[in-house]
């Protein structure tokens, strides 16, 4: 009998202190808001996405490209007046980060967010944003059903989407090389998954060559060779891998090492220079799909001597599209006059805008339209446009 | 027969890989009962010396094979050095603590050492030179086992051979073994058992040391991350074994090297993993201290 009293003290006690904490949870809110509330002069945009980690160098150009146009906006008055602020979160490439992030950016009432930079961590942010109607931006996001299942009308990309990449690498594979047996090999992640099935799907359909393998590794793997020595087994003469570079290197690498010298075909996650520079003289002659890019557009031309000027090198994978990207939502808030959810959106689906991806606005489901991949080699350690 | 071959050889040499790294799990496990979650991280701290060190050497021109073998010596004396250091500052001062204590400290170690050299390095990958040549003798067997196999698992078979010797024969290795059954008692007979458990760190690090360089100058890549995965498979491989036996390690690695690649070989390689860890699992129901791990009676 004591015993049940004491747990019951013990229970109401716990239950008080829920409340309490409750309370004070919305005490913070309370507080939070008043914070931000008179700073009305000045527009946030948060860049959310792989800052730090293995991943860093797909993310860190889009916050570069993010503060560059920024910069150059603030310079020329900024947004109706609001001076235009970088919010940088990083989320590692990680989806538990990746929701982090985004919580911490709705929590700071921002309302346009260019982000997140891998797919799975996209995936895992997008309903955080819907919910709190924040208009999400990705350079470099490619799964195909963040925008093509229609679930999230808030989010928008600059790049092309898998299904059409998968489609353009199987297409090279057969047209261009003429290659009969293909290995298509994934990281199970759901961008190299995506890669790979769509381009298999495009094999499959074609009739034109056959599939001999279809398999997933598993990412950060101590060695690679048994699934090498299997692709020799298969016989395949072409390796086709949906993933990222730091596995595409390594089974390069042991191809070679194996005695298979047969063509890789992989994609933009693999067509960024530190693979190159992991690779070493594994990677000659390997191809890769990759964005397109307008070499001789005027805004892609001044965004990119813009960026060797304020950082010293050349600009990393998917600098064009987030230079895109931040230019296409700071011109739809402009257009739209205020940040109201409605209005940019509408706007982004009307209003054309000069990018280095081309001249172009959203479609419906938030891809841009008129942008595409184009396939890529590395000739003497750099990437070069095939076709 | 051709292929079987093929993934007998890499699963040998991933095999020997693991056991080396095994080893120093279950020898600190033997002696003081305690999960080194820091070891996979030794492991990457010896890639990343031999990193440097190979960089050194190259610029000065040296041969590969030589760079090899110092950089080898380089990152066991370096990573010693590191697995001595880790015991005195987390686990010395939790020596009497109950075991959950050091269990933590062993993972902020482990969290530690990886962030400070993603800060301190650099958080990309970076390209580790090919240091195993390609001999020439090798070239008919190139098919099967190329070189790098060869080499990994013939110095894995050097490295364990006179680790078993060390053990067996030598006045430290036999202190080991008295501190191992009953520490107490090794204590009460003169042993300096603060002194074993300090070799046991280092001889277990240097272990890994050794792994880190062979499979990065193998694979041709290293970041700050690679002790994460291969110290988890690593342990997977003491637990097989038997957590705290020796040749346990040993068999322990070969056999989870043979899984995986026969897995991959046979079925694929999406159930890589599935098939070793369903294959620890069926080991531990059927001999619960693994394959030679002894069954000792709890003491209540």
């Amino acid at each position: 009998m004591k015993s049940r009293l004491l747990m019951t003290v013990l229970g109401v006690a716990m239950a008080g202190l829920l409340v309490v904490g409750c309370g004070k949870k919305e005490e913070q809110k309370a507080e939070a808001t008043n914070a931000t509330a008179p700073a009305s002069n000045k527009l946030v945009l948060g860049v959310a996405g792989a800052q730090s980690g293995d991943l860093a160098s797909y993310g860190l150009p889009t916050l570069n490209a993010a503060k560059l146009v920024a910069k150059d906006i603030n310079a020329k008055g900024g947004v109706h007046g609001m001076q235009v602020e970088i919010m940088a979160m990083d989320d590692q490439c990680k989806p538990e980060l990746a929701t982090n992030a985004a919580t911490k950016l709705v929590s700071e009432k921002v309302g346009i967010v260019i982000g997140h930079i891998c797919s799975g961590a996209t995936k895992a942010a997008l309903p955080i944003y819907k919910d709190a109607k924040v208009i999400v931006m990705s350079p470099s996001a490619t799964s195909t059903e963040l925008t093509q299942n229609g679930s999230y009308p808030n989010f928008f990309r600059t790049i092309s989407y898998d299904l059409l990449q998968g489609k353009a690498a199987a297409t090279f594979v057969v047209d261009t090389l003429k290659l009969k047996k293909i290995a298509v090999i994934h990281d199970k992640g759901d961008y190299g998954k995506g890669f790979a099935e769509s381009a298999k799907e495009a094999l499959d359909n074609g009739k034109q060559a056959k599939v001999v393998m279809f398999e997933g590794i598993t990412p950060g793997g101590v060695d690679y060779s048994a699934v090498v020595q299997k692709i020799k087994a298969a016989g395949a003469d072409c390796v086709l891998f949906g993933g990222y570079h730091p596995e595409a290197s390594k089974i390069v690498a042991q191809m070679h090492k194996k005695g298979l010298k047969v063509a890789f075909v992989s994609d933009d996650g693999v067509k960024d220079d530190t693979f190159i520079k992991t690779a070493g003289p594994d990677a000659e002659g390997v191809y890769a799909t990759g964005p397109q890019i307008l070499a001789d557009n005027e805004v892609y031309k001044k965004a990119v001597a813009d960026y060797k000027q304020a950082y010293g090198e050349e600009p990393g994978a998917f600098f064009p599209q987030a230079y895109a990207a931040a230019q296409a939502l700071l011109n739809a808030v402009d257009k739209a006059g205020s940040t109201d959810y409605d209005k940019v959106v509408a706007a982004l689906r009307k209003e054309y805008i000069e990018t280095p991806v081309g001249k172009i606005k959203f479609d419906d489901k938030g891809d841009a339209e008129g942008v595409s991949f184009s396939v890529y080699q590395v000739k003497s350690g750099k990437y070069e446009l095939v076709k | 027969m051709e292929y079987f071959l093929q993934l007998f050889f890499s699963g040998l040499s991933r095999g020997s890989v693991y056991a080396l790294i095994a080893l120093g799990y279950t020898m600190v496990y033997g002696i003081i009962e305690l999960i080194n979650f820091a070891h996979g991280e030794i492991y990457m701290i010896g890639a990343f010396t031999g990193l440097i060190v190979a960089g050194v050497l190259t610029s000065l021109g040296w041969p590969v094979l030589s760079i090899l073998a110092v950089g080898i010596i380089v990152s066991v004396l370096y990573s010693a050095a590191y697995g001595y250091t880790v015991e005195k500052i987390a686990y010395k001062p939790l020596r009497n603590a109950p075991r959950l204590a050091p269990l933590i400290s062993a993972i902020g170690m482990s969290i530690l050492l990886q962030n400070y050299i993603m800060l301190a390095q650099t958080p990309d990958f970076l390209p580790f030179p090919r240091l195993i040549p390609d001999f020439a003798f090798m070239a008919p067997y190139q098919s099967f086992l190329d070189t790098g196999d060869l080499f990994i698992i013939s110095t894995s078979l050097v490295v364990m051979v006179a680790l078993t010797l060390f053990i067996k024969f030598t006045r430290m290795g036999k202190a080991m073994r008295a501190t191992a059954q009953n520490r107490k008692m090794a204590m009460l007979v003169g042993v300096n058992v603060d002194q074993v458990i300090s070799m046991t760190f280092i001889i277990g690090s240097g272990l890994a040391a050794v792994g880190g360089v062979l499979i990065a100058a193998h694979v041709g890549q290293i970041n700050f991350y690679i002790g994460f995965i291969a110290g988890l498979k690593a342990f997977t491989a003491a637990v097989l074994g038997g957590i705290g036996s020796i040749p346990g390690a040993v068999l322990g690695g070969l056999v989870l090297g043979w899984t995986e690649s026969f897995a991959t070989g046979y079925v694929s390689s999406d159930y890589e993993d599935v098939f070793a860890f369903c294959l620890l699992i069926l080991i531990l129901i059927f001999r619960p201290a693994g394959l030679l791990g002894k069954q000792r009676a709890q003491k209540v």
